[in-house]
């Protein structure tokens, strides 16, 4: 029947990739970021590192250079809302579409051919995956255990205040998003380099989107996100493993589960933000409003 | 150095500018790439604007121009009202796809039986569907507080999966020797959607776009609520003290825009597309989101930028005919086009002066 343990290990697999953008997304909104652009990073990264995986014959470097185009990319949403102030959700909306056509035509050469094989890490288990595990205390410690962390904080909670107090609140976000970026960009190659093992257009098929439901679930935490990530992981192995089981519902109903399970729990999730006060994790203070000094 | 003062009100000048100067950047900007991609970038260019019009090939291009703008406008009319009031419908094209469905689901049902009552019908169910898969965002938001930005998105992945399941299960075509998709509604004269004009590409969508931009306008200009849309827009806390009620006001644009993506898809699944098929849904509602933003939010705006975006999906398809650019040389255009329009988008809620200056 069912091993656990192999389900667990599929779990962490189907994971990662919104766990690594949603960490990055986490970031970019504890600073008063919401970028809608994660899709269209997550694309760019899933491109970029696959192609440079291909070329090279080596998942490092792709994912290294998968890295940097998310944030490279990143930039572009960074000018609009740093520089000209533009409203924060059109400019996410255009980075994903930019982000998904841009793929889609220097995509085209890839396409048909395989990613190199891929090491395994410590217990079987992908270098990256773990590399994403230890992120989620790393990100947890930064944002409550360091001065950086806590101006990080601060300028998302209030940027007047922090912008009052001296910090630079521009210079914050810019390198907010651009990690973001390079989060989304690993975790979008890891699903051409990983797990599909190939280029297709739009493969990342709403995992960015589904990234931006994880960091609200979290309710703005790093080990928030991690459970949002696994819930996410297990409902698509459950879906999966129903399909290979050839249950009596048809594929396409059954492949609609993930999109359906991330609008339940950022229902109830919203709900319990909205109807109960004691609970915490209320969003950013700052999220999503542009800051411009007038003096 | 320089420095940017808000104004306090946006410049006329620069609203009516800064879409031309968006879509010159892009051009620019586009040619740029096709040079790096190898390829002549004039005549790219000149083949993705003016060929469609004027080209050797234009008397069968031209009609296309209304066939692609219809549905663009009629979703962009309704998404606009919603983002002036600051509620963000991103599905769109789920609400189209959930539309098609439920429209072409009356065409079949009717089959083969002839009457007037079913073209009319089924718009009314395409608008039906488009409205109940809008209003479930609206409904969420307003009893949970759950984001409609990222609910709508989600039902787009929703109504793909519905699609592919109705085209290849309950909506298959019984005497289509096993191929996915439904009946050709062409092909069945009580429920198509025909060209009205020959030569001209227009069909009902178009003369329903064209409604939509008058009722919007005059909802936008001239009804009281267009004035709560425009006051929850710009001033929210005003707005409740002005008796603007929110939830009213979110399951109101919602449902609206979801109802006239709905239609847009069932308008293309009777006409153009001719059937039910799992590409129902090829992005026109994200594209229409770009000419909500190019027009202006303002319905006339949004007639042009239709067309405009619309003479890209034809300039695009014949680019890629004739010069082996790739299908989504649109897409790369159309994200350009929203991002040149957003940047330039400072010179009218901003003066630009030099430090030092008063």
């Amino acid at each position: 029947m069912i091993d656990p343990l192999s389900v667990f290990l599929l779990l962490l697999s189907a994971s990662t990739p919104i766990l690594f953008a949603a960490l990055g997304e986490l970031i970019a909104e504890r600073a008063g970021i919401l970028n809608l652009g994660v899709e269209g990073m997550m694309i760019t990264g899933a491109l970029a590192g696959f192609a440079a995986a291909y070329a090279t014959g080596n998942p490092f470097i792709g994912f290294l250079v998968a890295a940097l185009a998310g944030a490279a990319i990143s930039l572009l949403y960074t000018v609009l809302t740093q520089v000209f102030l533009a409203n924060q959700v059109a400019s996410g909306l255009a980075l994903t579409l930019f982000g998904l056509g841009l793929a889609a035509m220097f995509g085209k050469p890839f396409e048909g051919v395989k990613a190199p094989p891929m090491p395994d890490g410590p217990f079987g288990i992908n270098w990256i995956v773990w590399l994403g595990l230890l992120m989620v205390p790393v990100i947890w410690w930064f944002l409550n255990r360091t001065r950086r962390g806590l101006i990080l904080r601060a300028v998302g909670e209030n940027h007047e205040a922090a912008h009052a107090l001296g910090y630079d609140v521009r210079l914050t976000r810019t390198a907010a998003i651009a990690f973001g970026g390079a989060m989304a960009g690993i975790g979008g190659a890891f699903i051409s380099i990983a797990t599909v093992l190939q280029w297709t257009e739009g493969m990342t098929a709403g995992a960015g989107w589904i990234a931006l439901a994880i960091v609200v679930f979290s309710s703005w935490t790093a080990f928030g996100v991690l459970a949002g990530a696994w819930l996410f992981g297990g409902v698509t192995v459950l879906q999966l493993r129903l399909q290979a089981a050839e249950v009596d519902v048809p594929v396409q109903l059954l492949s609609m589960a993930p999109y359906l399970a991330t609008i339940i729990v950022l229902v109830l999730i919203s709900a319990r933000q909205t109807y109960s006060r004691k609970a915490g994790g209320a969003a950013p203070g700052s999220l999503g409003n542009n800051f411009h000094a007038l003096r | 150095m320089i420095r940017l003062v808000p104004r306090s009100t946006a410049s006329t000048f620069w609203q009516v500018a800064t879409p031309v100067m968006a879509v010159l950047a892009t051009m620019i900007a586009g040619g740029v790439l096709f040079a790096i991609m190898g390829h002549d970038p004039v005549t790219a260019i000149r083949t993705i604007f003016w060929d469609p019009l004027f080209g050797p090939a234009a008397a069968y291009s031209r009609p296309q121009l209304l066939v692609k703008a219809a549905p663009l406008i009629l979703i962009a009319s309704g998404l606009a009202i919603g983002f002036r009031a600051g509620i963000w419908n991103i599905g769109a094209e789920g609400q189209y796809i959930i539309g098609g469905l439920t429209g072409g689901a009356v065409a079949l049902a009717a089959y083969p039986s002839e009457g007037a009552w079913i073209f009319p019908a089924m718009v009314i169910a395409g608008a039906a569907g488009g409205w109940a898969w809008g209003m479930i965002p609206a409904l969420l938001r307003n009893w949970f507080g759950a984001s409609e930005i990222l609910v709508s998105l989600m039902l787009v992945y929703v109504a793909q999966r519905v699609a592919a399941w109705m085209a290849f299960g309950p909506m298959k075509n019984p005497e289509g020797f096993g191929f996915p998709g439904s009946r050709n509604l062409q092909q069945y004269p009580a429920a198509s959607n025909p060209e009205l004009i020959a030569g001209t590409g227009a069909h009902w969508g178009v003369v329903a776009a064209a409604v939509a931009v008058l009722v919007t306008w005059v909802l936008v200009s001239r009804h009281i609520r267009g004035f709560h849309i425009r006051a929850a827009g710009s001033a929210p806390r005003a707005a409740r003290f002005a008796g603007v009620n929110p939830a009213t006001l979110v399951a109101f644009c919602l449902g609206l825009s979801g109802a006239l993506a709905g239609m847009a898809g069932l308008f293309e699944v009777a006409g153009p597309a001719g059937q039910i098929t799992d590409k129902l849904g090829t992005g026109y509602g994200f594209t229409a989101i770009i000419v909500a933003f190019l027009g202006r939010l303002h319905p006339v705006g949004i007639l042009l930028a239709g067309l405009l975006l619309a003479l890209t999906y034809i300039g695009g398809e014949l680019a890629q005919l004739t010069m082996q650019l790739p299908a989504a040389t649109v897409q790369v255009f159309q994200g350009m086009l929203l991002f040149f329009l957003l940047g330039f988008d400072v010179l009218t809620r901003f003066r630009i002066q030099r430090k030092g200056q008063s």
